[in-house]
Parts: structure tokens; C-alpha cells; sequence
């Protein structure tokens, strides 16, 4: 199960992770113990995400994406627990730490969140308090990681919301979130998660119950802010011209583990498993020729409880091959450089049986 | 926030229009007017003049809605509720301190509520499923079928089997009839706490499932997470969020809690023997004391009515959005 | 995936077992989710038990009762509760013999009060399903079977001891609960038609019907209902007949308990109104009234037994709580309230603490209702964690 405590007084090996990398997620599996059964939300997820960049989490809703980001700031809600891997981060001190040895209650943990990694939710509306003013919950993240007194923390909220584009910001502090537009919302969301110059910032998908014209202010928001900044965003979305607008490097993930990543030209143009190119088919484009029915995957995302064996996408799949498909477990295959895809057209057929790993 | 308080109180208006005729129908419920009864319960022969003068005074000869007009604009000018028959007296000099006692006991009663209620509702909530939890469901539950005017008699029979003591009552004998001094005072508070304890019982319990319900809503609700994500500890953040707005809908629990505790009083009054409201109610239903009946009714609504009026005006200062609304 | 989530292929039987129980929740409709939910509330699945009970003993209340509920004997007045004995001592040694002991009289000299004493010499045998008095259940059927009761005709046994007539306490509360658990279901019966349809219309038509209903709701929310009550009930004349006064008292009853289920009734219908499934049946042209019948009542159904089943412990109470001051039913009709007058201060329980019993019966009632209709409640939205 957990790692326990002991692991964390010897993380110092920075062999771990190489100094241009900030994250670096290893065989994560976060699992949901229901009264029905065992829910894999996250079966099993490589990611590893570079300073300064910007990382694409994409898949279909239900695929683990969202549980993927909360398992990193360990706010994983009851009764998902990490069950195996790594999340290595390199903290401001150059120090690596693993955060899934973390006790999720602990104060390491509430160090990191806030301070050096924050997160943007999918509706600005429910994550704000309704009962707080904008203000108090700034200052609230200014008070918790930095030393500064309760008038400086005042001065640096009136400042975020400036920086985010909250028009006449010292009045705006003392709003109540319900007096926002889910726009502006979202902008104080951000300001909240910048407050302490974050190293990594987590975005839930904070743009898709936004309407277009704000998704792109949004979006854009983000970018000038990591331009300035110089820091990491893991960006949370199952759009994927959004993901062709702000991505350096690309995860594909279905039924909660990665099966493609790389660089986004690769995925975009060079994408290799066959989850990535229908979901690249399923764009509508509106310069196509052909008057022609826009393509759509195969079946839905099976129940649950119901994971099929071996490729998890093989139902769905286009290129199924009998007896392979369903019985083998695809191991990662590198293409070239960072580019790899786990899936059994591409690695060689001797090679995969044995790569039938039983870990857990 | 002025504003809402005025609308709050325009809103009173047609409330209370419909509670005093609710009052009035009680009065005027009993077969034959009162003078009739007043007249053959009389021992002495009843001076015609004195009976003629009180029907001019009701206008008992006159129309429903004149008599109507006629009680609650002696109500609101004068202070006059009428007569009580049973104690040849005017109501007024017979209700204000039973109303008063009244008010003190449900009071008291609201915050015993709250001062058990929420710690031992946070506690349900955040250890949810837990033994402590189901203890707490259960003993909520037993509080909740207890009828109060049973827990009453079994409390009561307990002391007196025991204790050999007999409670009730809210003085001491020597007290009953005194004038209001320190002493009085003390010896009032010390019988309160079997009463409040008694009327606390329902509401404590379904005040801690209401509080273990909205927290476990609030519990789960993001901006607990984003709390969570931006590096609170756990037990600030809950005093900080979920629980601070899963008191709101308790403050608004209030309009239903305290009338349930007016209510309630009535009977485990009349099993107590207490000074307050619901015994003289009782005796003069019994001896259809109309006027003082009715009154009553009327002064008990009223008194729930603004204890609603005091909740909402708490709620709406401390939960901004209310007031938007 | 791993080996962890499939058993390896020896063991094909527990894993297609496996399978066949997720394929079975992803099929099953919409009350069967509801029926494996409140399954696995244990309490709310006794409570509904002992509920069921309950109103069994309601139907059958001649053939629990040992005696009738008028039946006196002046001799027996505030007999004490015998304890039953299952094992009598004879020369062949234990033998199975329930029985109670019978009493002696001592009169007090000075005081001429009455005491039991507990006489070992004289056995009373009991049983089940013993001959008794004669009865007609729903006046149809003589029949003179007892559930339980002296084996022998004519014994004094009274298992929970008598009142001041020597009237069985156990007997009276059994037929009390015919009385005490009707009231309940029909007040509540009324309070849900009342409720359904005001609540309906303020939560299907909105505006200003919706506004005027809601301030009545608001208005007879915030008043105190035992005065009212009170008030109301003492005008009940003395000289109705004991089943005009039981309908007059559920009328009241309901008539002030209405307003929860029509706030739960508007709540629904508010939340239903803009669900997607309504607005598609609406954009596909259905009729308002099938809207309302096919798609929209049975998805409020569940909810609505849910808050019934809660709804009839506080009728139960109101009705206990006014027949125990004497302002809601009288004598001779007998409720659980009725009952509990004997017991209105503090000497007369000093002397038959017993008398307290039909109490008991009100609180394991309403435990149990509000138990149940928590589980239901927690069922009735199967698809929510």
C-alpha cells in the first residue's frame, strides 16, 4: 500500500528526476473502494512534465484524468486512495520529493499545496466559497505560505486580481463570488492559485463551463502568466484544440492509464495509438472538402466495473487483433525521442508477453 | 440589508391578519356566545346592566366582522384582550408574565439546542459511519419518538421513585406568588434545567441530523477542495468553510425550531405544572374561556411568528446571497 | 491490465460471476436499484419489519389481545405485570410449563389501600392460540382464538398488569394501536392529497399561484401547531360520536401537516421541470398531463413515499399528545393517547409505573417509521452515491 514515512528521509536522490524535469508521475494507480467494488480510476499513469512547459492531459470524461490531478496535490476525495507509483517533484530547494508518500493530511503536503503547486477547478461557480469574499481567500493562501502581515497580504490580493484582469480590483476584493461572472470567477480562481508564484499550476479543465469568447481570454490569461512567470501548467482537458492552442507535450490517457504521450506535433501529426487518431478524427473540421459524416469512436467508455482485459481500448478499436488484443497488456513503446504509445501494433510480438508485468 | 429587514416585516402584516382570525375563530368556535355561558356558570343573579354594557363592548348583537373589528382594534389600541370568566379578570393582567416565562424557557431551550446540536453534528459528519456516528444516529433517533410530554412523566417519576423529590413546577413554593426579586430569579433558574433539558431533547436530535446532513453536503462541495489545494490544514478549514456555511441553513432552522418549541412547551407545561403559557390555554379550553383562550393563541403565534422574523433577519446577515434574493 | 482485477483463467467461474454482478447493476431498473440500496441499511430494513408488525397487530387486534379492550374486573385493579416462567419444577423434574403466578390481596388497614403480594402456590397456566373470549374480527368472523392468554378461561392473567377498572394494559394497547396507527395513515392520507396538489400546482405552474401558496405554506409554518391544535380540538363538541371526533381530529391533524409534503412535492416538481428527459419529452410534443403522469410522477415517486413514511410518526405524536390532555380522542375509542391519560401525573405512575407502556408503544412506532423512511429516503435516488 502506502510507502511509508522512511522513504521521505532518503528522496534526495536526484538521480530520480534530471533538473530540467519538474514532475515526474510514475506508474500511478489511484484506486476507489466502493461498497460495489474497486473502482480503477487511475490504473497506472506515467507522465513527466519540464519546467517552464506545458503539459495536455486528454481523454474522454471518466478516464482518470481529473483523479490523475488530484492524486499529485493528494486531495483525492474519500474513498480513492493511491495505491501504488510515484509523484517526484523537484521542489524550489532542488530537492525531490515523492508526494505519494506523503500523508495526505500531513503538514509536507499542505506546504507544497498552495505554495509550490496549485490547482484551478472546472466550475469557478462551486469552487468558491459562498460565503467568503474573494479577498479573504487570497489573503488566506498569502497568509499560509508567506511571511507577510495581514496589510501586505491586502496589498498582494489587490495586486493578483489586477495581474488576472479583474477590473477595479481593491472593490472586487470584498465581492462575494456570487456578484462575479463565471469568467471573472475563474480569473479570481487563478489569482488565488498565482498568489504564492506556484511552481507548478494544476488547471482542471477551467475552461469548459466557460462560454468560448471567455475560454479564450482565459487561455490566454494562462499563457501570458506563464510567460511571465516561468512556470509549469498541467492542463487538464478532453478539447483538443485547446490542447493544440497551449501544449508543449501531449498525454492521451484512456480508462485511467496514458496510452500515447509525446510532444504535440507527434500527437497531432504523427499520432500513433488508435484511441489517439479517432479522437483526432472526431474534430469537426470546418476546412473539409467532403460533405461526410463526422467520425466517432466505436462504443462508450465501458461501465466502471466492467475494464475490458488486456488493451482496455480493444472493444472500441478499429485495429483489434484477436487473441492479442484482449489477453496481452500493451507495454510502452518508444517511437522516437519522447513520442511512445502502449499498444501491441507497434512493439514487437515476442517482446509483449513477457512484458505481462503483475505489480501491486 | 434595511431594506430586507422592512420587506421582511411587510410580509408580517398578512401573517398576522390571518393568525388573529384563526384567534378569533377559536373564541368564537363554542356554541352561544360567552355571555350566555358567563351568565349560567354565574352564582348570583347577573345585574342586566353589567351584561348589557359587555355586549356593547364585543358588539355580541352586531355582525361577525364588527365583533372581529371591534376585539383586535381593542387588542391594538388598548391593550385589551378581553375578559377571562374563569378568573373574572381582564386576560391582559393574566398572560403577560406566562408569555414572559415563556419566551425565557424557549430561549434558554433554543440554546441548549445549539450548544449540543453542533458539536455533536460535526463530530456525526465528520466521522461519518464510524461507532461514534452510529451512536449518535441512534440516540438522536430515541430523542426524536420520545414525545416530549413522556420524557416528562418518566423524568418526573424517575426523581420522584429515586429521589424522592417531586419536580415541576418552576418555583419553589414560597415563591410561586412572590414578588420578582434576586431570589426568585435564582430560584427560577434553578427548576429551568429539567424543563429546557425536556423541550431540548426533540430538537437537539433533529437539529444534529440536519447539521450532519448539510455538512456532509458541504463536505463534499469543491471549494472544500480548492480550500484543501491551497494548503489549509484540515481542522481550520472545516471551522473555516463547510461548517460555517452548513450553520446557515441551521440558523434557518431556527423558524421551524422555534415554534416546534412553543408548541411543544404547551403540553409538557400542563405534565410539569409550569407557569408558563400552556396550562392557562389548557384550563381555559376546558372551561371555554373563550376571550383568554383565543388571546392566547393569538400572543403564542405572535411570538412565534417574530422568532421566524428574528431568524430570517439572522440568516439573511449571515449569509450574503439571501439577501439578493 | 493487471492480473489483480482477472483471475487468471483457471479460475473462470468466479470471475464470470464477477462480471454477470456489474452487468446486473448496469441493467436493472429503477426500483430494484432502490430495493438493493435499502437492503443494505440493516436498521431501515428491521424498522420496516417491526412497521409491517405493526400494522399487522393493527389488522388483527382481537386475535393479539388477550381480552377485549373493555373488559374489567373489579377485583384485579392495577394489577402489576406478571413475568411468565417457561419451566416448572415436578417430581420427573423440569418439565416445559409457561405460566405466571397468581396474586393475594392485602388491604392496608388504616389506609384501605389495596397491595399484591405474589403468591407462588397459585399457578396460572398461558399458551398461544388459547380460547377466550368470543369476538367478531371486522365484525364478520366469531371467532374466540387468542394469540396469547391464560390457558384456562376465566384466569387473571395480565401479562403487563391493569389499569384502575382492572382493564388488561397489554389488550388495551394492542387495540390502541389499531387506533394510533390509522390516525397516522390517514392524516398523512390526507396531508399527501392536500400536499400533491397544492404542491403540484405551486411547483408545475409557478408564478403567482406559486408565490400565494408558498406564503400560506410560510404562514402555517410558522405557527405554533399544539395551541392550534388545541384551540381547534376542544371545539370538537362533546357529543359527536367517537368516529365522527377520530375524523375530525385527522382533518385538523392534516390540515396543519400538509405543508412538508408540499414542499417536497414543488421541490421535485421544480427540480424535474428542467431535467433533460422532461425538456426532451416537452420538445418532442408529449401532452402536459403524460409529461406530468408518465415521466415526471414516477421519478418522484420514491421521494414521495420516503417523506410520507416520515411524515406519519409526527401525526402519530400529534394525536398521542392531544388524547393524552383529554382534547383529542375520548374514551371510549382507544388510542395509544387515550391510554397514556391514565398515566397524566406523577402518583398515579408511582403507583402503575406500568400504565406507562402504551408509551412504549409510541416510541418503537415512531423509531421505527422514522427509521424506514430514513432508509427509503437514503434509496429513494438510487443513482446518487
Amino acid at each position: 500500500m502506502q510507502p511509508t514515512h522512511t522513504k521521505l528521509d532518503h528522496v534526495d536522490d536526484t538521480a530520480k528526476i534530471d533538473n530540467q524535469t519538474l514532475l515526474d508521475v510514475k506508474d500511478l494507480k489511484t484506486h476507489f473502494f466502493t461498497d460495489e467494488g474497486v473502482v480503477k480510476a487511475v490504473d497506472g499513469v506515467n507522465l513527466s512534465l519540464k519546467r517552464g512547459e506545458t503539459l495536455c492531459v486528454v481523454g474522454e470524461s471518466g478516464c482518470g484524468k481529473s483523479v490523475t490531478a488530484r492524486s499529485i496535490l493528494r486531495i483525492v476525495p474519500s474513498p480513492g486512495e493511491i495505491v501504488s507509483g510515484e509523484i517526484n517533484f523537484q521542489q524550489r530547494d532542488g530537492e525531490v520529493i515523492d508526494l505519494a508518500g506523503m500523508n495526505p493530511k500531513g503538514r509536507e503536503i499542505r506546504k507544497i499545496r498552495g505554495g509550490e503547486v496549485s490547482m484551478i477547478f472546472q466550475e469557478p461557480m462551486s469552487s468558491l466559497s459562498p460565503v467568503h469574499t474573494i479577498g479573504s481567500q487570497i489573503m488566506e493562501a498569502i497568509l499560509l505560505h508567506l511571511p507577510v502581515s495581514r496589510q501586505e497580504a491586502r496589498k498582494r490580493a489587490v495586486s493578483m486580481l489586477d495581474l488576472v484582469g479583474i477590473p477595479r480590483p481593491s472593490e472586487q476584493l470584498d465581492a462575494y463570488s456570487f456578484e462575479l461572472s463565471g469568467g471573472m470567477r475563474q480569473r479570481a480562481m487563478i489569482a488565488i492559485a498565482l498568489a504564492c508564484e506556484p511552481q507548478l499550476l494544476i488547471a482542471d479543465e477551467p475552461t469548459t463551463a466557460l462560454d468560448v469568447t471567455t475560454q479564450a481570454n482565459i487561455l490566454d490569461l494562462i499563457r501570458d502568466l506563464q510567460q511571465d512567470s516561468g512556470m509549469s501548467v498541467l492542463f487538464i482537458t478532453h478539447d483538443l484544440g485547446v490542447v493544440a492552442e497551449i501544449a508543449d507535450d501531449v498525454v492521451v490517457m484512456y480508462l485511467g492509464r496514458d496510452v500515447e504521450s509525446g510532444d504535440v506535433d507527434s500527437i497531432f501529426h504523427d499520432a500513433k495509438h488508435p484511441y489517439t487518431r479517432a479522437l483526432l478524427q472526431s474534430i469537426p473540421r470546418y476546412d473539409s472538402r467532403e460533405n461526410r459524416r463526422l467520425y466517432s469512436i466505436k462504443g462508450t467508455v465501458p461501465h466502471p466495473f466492467g475494464r475490458p482485459n488486456g488493451c482496455p481500448f480493444h472493444p472500441r478499436c478499429d485495429d483489434f487483433i484477436a487473441d492479442r488484443c484482449d489477453s496481452i497488456d500493451p507495454p510502452r513503446h518508444s517511437i522516437k525521442g519522447e513520442h511512445s504509445v502502449r499498444c501491441l501494433l507497434y512493439s514487437a510480438a515476442d517482446e509483449a508477453p513477457s512484458n505481462k508485468d503483475v505489480p501491486s | 440589508m434595511l431594506w430586507y429587514i422592512a420587506r421582511r416585516i411587510i410580509y408580517l402584516i398578512p401573517t398576522l391578519l390571518i393568525v388573529s382570525i384563526i384567534a378569533f375563530v377559536v373564541i368564537q368556535l363554542p356554541p352561544g356566545d360567552f355571555l350566555a355561558s358567563l351568565i349560567s356558570k354565574a352564582e348570583e343573579t347577573v345585574d342586566q346592566a353589567q351584561v348589557d354594557a359587555l355586549r356593547e363592548r364585543y358588539g355580541l348583537d352586531e355582525p361577525i366582522y364588527v365583533q372581529y373589528w371591534k376585539w383586535i382594534s381593542g387588542i391594538i389600541t388598548k391593550g385589551d384582550f378581553g375578559r377571562s370568566f374563569e378568573w373574572n379578570k381582564d386576560v391582559s393582567d393574566l398572560i403577560w408574565e406566562r408569555l414572559g416565562l415563556t419566551v425565557v424557557i424557549s430561549l434558554l431551550t433554543l440554546a441548549f439546542i445549539w450548544i449540543v446540536a453542533i458539536p455533536i453534528g460535526i463530530y456525526s459528519a465528520v466521522k461519518k459511519y464510524t461507532i461514534g456516528d452510529y451512536v449518535v444516529t441512534v440516540i438522536g433517533f430515541i430523542g426524536l419518538a420520545i414525545p416530549n410530554f413522556l420524557l416528562a412523566l418518566v423524568l418526573m417519576y424517575i426523581a420522584f421513585r429515586y429521589f424522592g423529590q417531586s419536580v415541576g413546577g418552576l418555583f419553589s413554593p414560597e415563591y410561586i406568588v412572590a414578588e420578582w426579586s434576586l431570589d426568585r430569579v435564582l430560584d427560577l433558574l434553578s427548576h429551568l434545567w429539567l424543563p429546557v433539558i425536556i423541550l431540548g431533547t426533540a430538537g437537539t436530535a433533529a437539529l444534529i441530523r440536519v447539521m450532519r446532513a448539510n455538512l456532509l453536503d458541504e463536505l463534499s462541495k469543491l471549494y472544500v477542495d480548492a480550500a484543501r489545494a491551497r494548503g489549509l490544514s484540515e481542522l481550520k478549514l472545516l471551522f473555516k468553510y463547510p461548517v460555517r456555511v452548513a450553520l446557515n441553513p441551521l440558523v434557518s432552522a431556527v423558524a421551524w425550531v422555534f415554534p416546534a418549541l412553543v408548541s411543544g412547551s404547551a403540553i409538557t407545561s400542563i405534565v410539569l405544572n409550569l407557569q408558563t403559557t400552556g396550562p392557562l390555554l389548557y384550563r381555559s379550553l376546558q372551561a371555554q374561556d373563550m376571550y383568554l383562550a383565543g388571546s392566547l393563541i393569538l400572543l403564542v403565534s405572535v411570538l412565534t411568528i417574530i422568532g421566524t422574523l428574528v431568524s430570517d433577519i439572522l440568516l439573511a446577515w449571515i449569509d450574503p446571497r439571501i439577501q439578493l434574493q | 491490465m493487471t492480473a489483480a482485477t482477472y483471475p487468471p483463467a483457471g479460475d473462470g467461474a468466479s470471475a464470470s460471476a464477477e462480471v454477470h454482478a456489474e452487468t446486473r447493476i448496469v441493467i436493472a431498473n429503477q426500483w430494484q436499484l432502490i430495493w438493493w440500496k435499502f437492503r443494505k441499511h440493516r436498521l431501515a430494513m428491521l424498522a420496516g419489519l417491526v412497521t409491517i408488525l405493526l400494522y399487522v397487530v393493527a389488522l388483527f387486534a382481537e386475535l393479539f389481545a388477550p381480552y377485549s379492550a373493555g373488559t374489567y374486573s373489579a377485583q384485579h385493579t392495577f394489577l402489576p405485570p406478571q413475568s411468565i416462567n417457561f419451566l416448572q419444577w415436578t417430581d420427573a423434574g423440569w418439565r416445559f410449563y409457561p405460566h405466571v403466578y397468581g396474586h393475594k390481596v392485602q388491604v392496608d388497614p388504616e389506609s384501605f389501600k389495596r397491595t399484591y403480594i405474589v403468591d407462588e402456590t397459585v399457578i396460572l397456566p398461558i399458551g398461544l392460540f388459547v380460547r377466550g373470549e368470543e369476538y367478531k374480527l371486522w365484525g364478520l368472523f366469531t371467532l374466540d382464538v387468542h394469540l396469547i392468554g391464560a390457558a384456562q378461561f376465566g384466569d387473571p392473567v395480565h401479562l403487563i398488569g391493569t389499569d384502575r377498572l382492572g382493564r388488561d394494559v397489554l389488550s388495551r394497547t394492542i387495540y390502541g394501536t389499531r387506533v394510533s396507527m390509522s390516525v397516522g395513515l390517514v392524516g398523512v392520507g390526507l396531508s399527501l392529497l392536500l400536499g400533491v396538489i397544492l404542491g403540484g400546482i405551486s411547483g408545475y405552474y409557478g408564478g403567482l399561484i406559486d408565490n400565494l401558496i408558498q406564503r400560506a405554506i410560510e404562514i402555517l409554518r410558522s405557527l405554533p401547531t399544539i395551541p392550534l391544535w388545541m384551540g381547534l380540538s376542544a371545539a370538537i363538541p362533546l357529543t359527536w360520536p367517537p368516529v365522527r371526533v377520530y375524523f375530525a381530529i385527522t382533518v385538523l391533524l392534516s390540515l396543519i401537516g400538509w405543508t412538508t409534503l408540499a414542499r417536497e412535492v414543488r421541490g421535485r416538481f421544480l427540480s424535474l421541470k428542467t431535467e433533460d428527459f422532461v425538456i426532451a419529452a416537452r420538445l418532442d410534443g408529449v401532452r402536459e398531463m403524460e409529461i406530468i403522469l408518465r415521466h415526471m410522477v414516477p421519478s418522484m415517486t420514491s421521494h414521495i413515499i420516503a417523506s410520507v413514511t416520515l411524515a406519519i410518526p409526527g401525526m402519530i405524536l400529534a394525536e398521542t399528545a392531544l388524547s393524552f390532555l383529554g382534547i383529542g380522542l375520548r374514551p371510549p375509542v382507544v388510542s395509544w393517547g387515550v391510554l397514556l391519560q391514565e398515566a397524566q401525573n406523577v402518583r398515579s405512575i408511582a403507583t402503575a409505573p406500568w400504565l406507562l407502556f402504551p408509551g412504549l408503544a409510541v416510541v418503537v412506532a415512531v423509531l421505527a417509521m422514522n427509521f424506514l423512511g430514513d432508509g427509503l429516503r437514503d434509496a429513494a435516488d438510487p443513482y446518487q452515491a
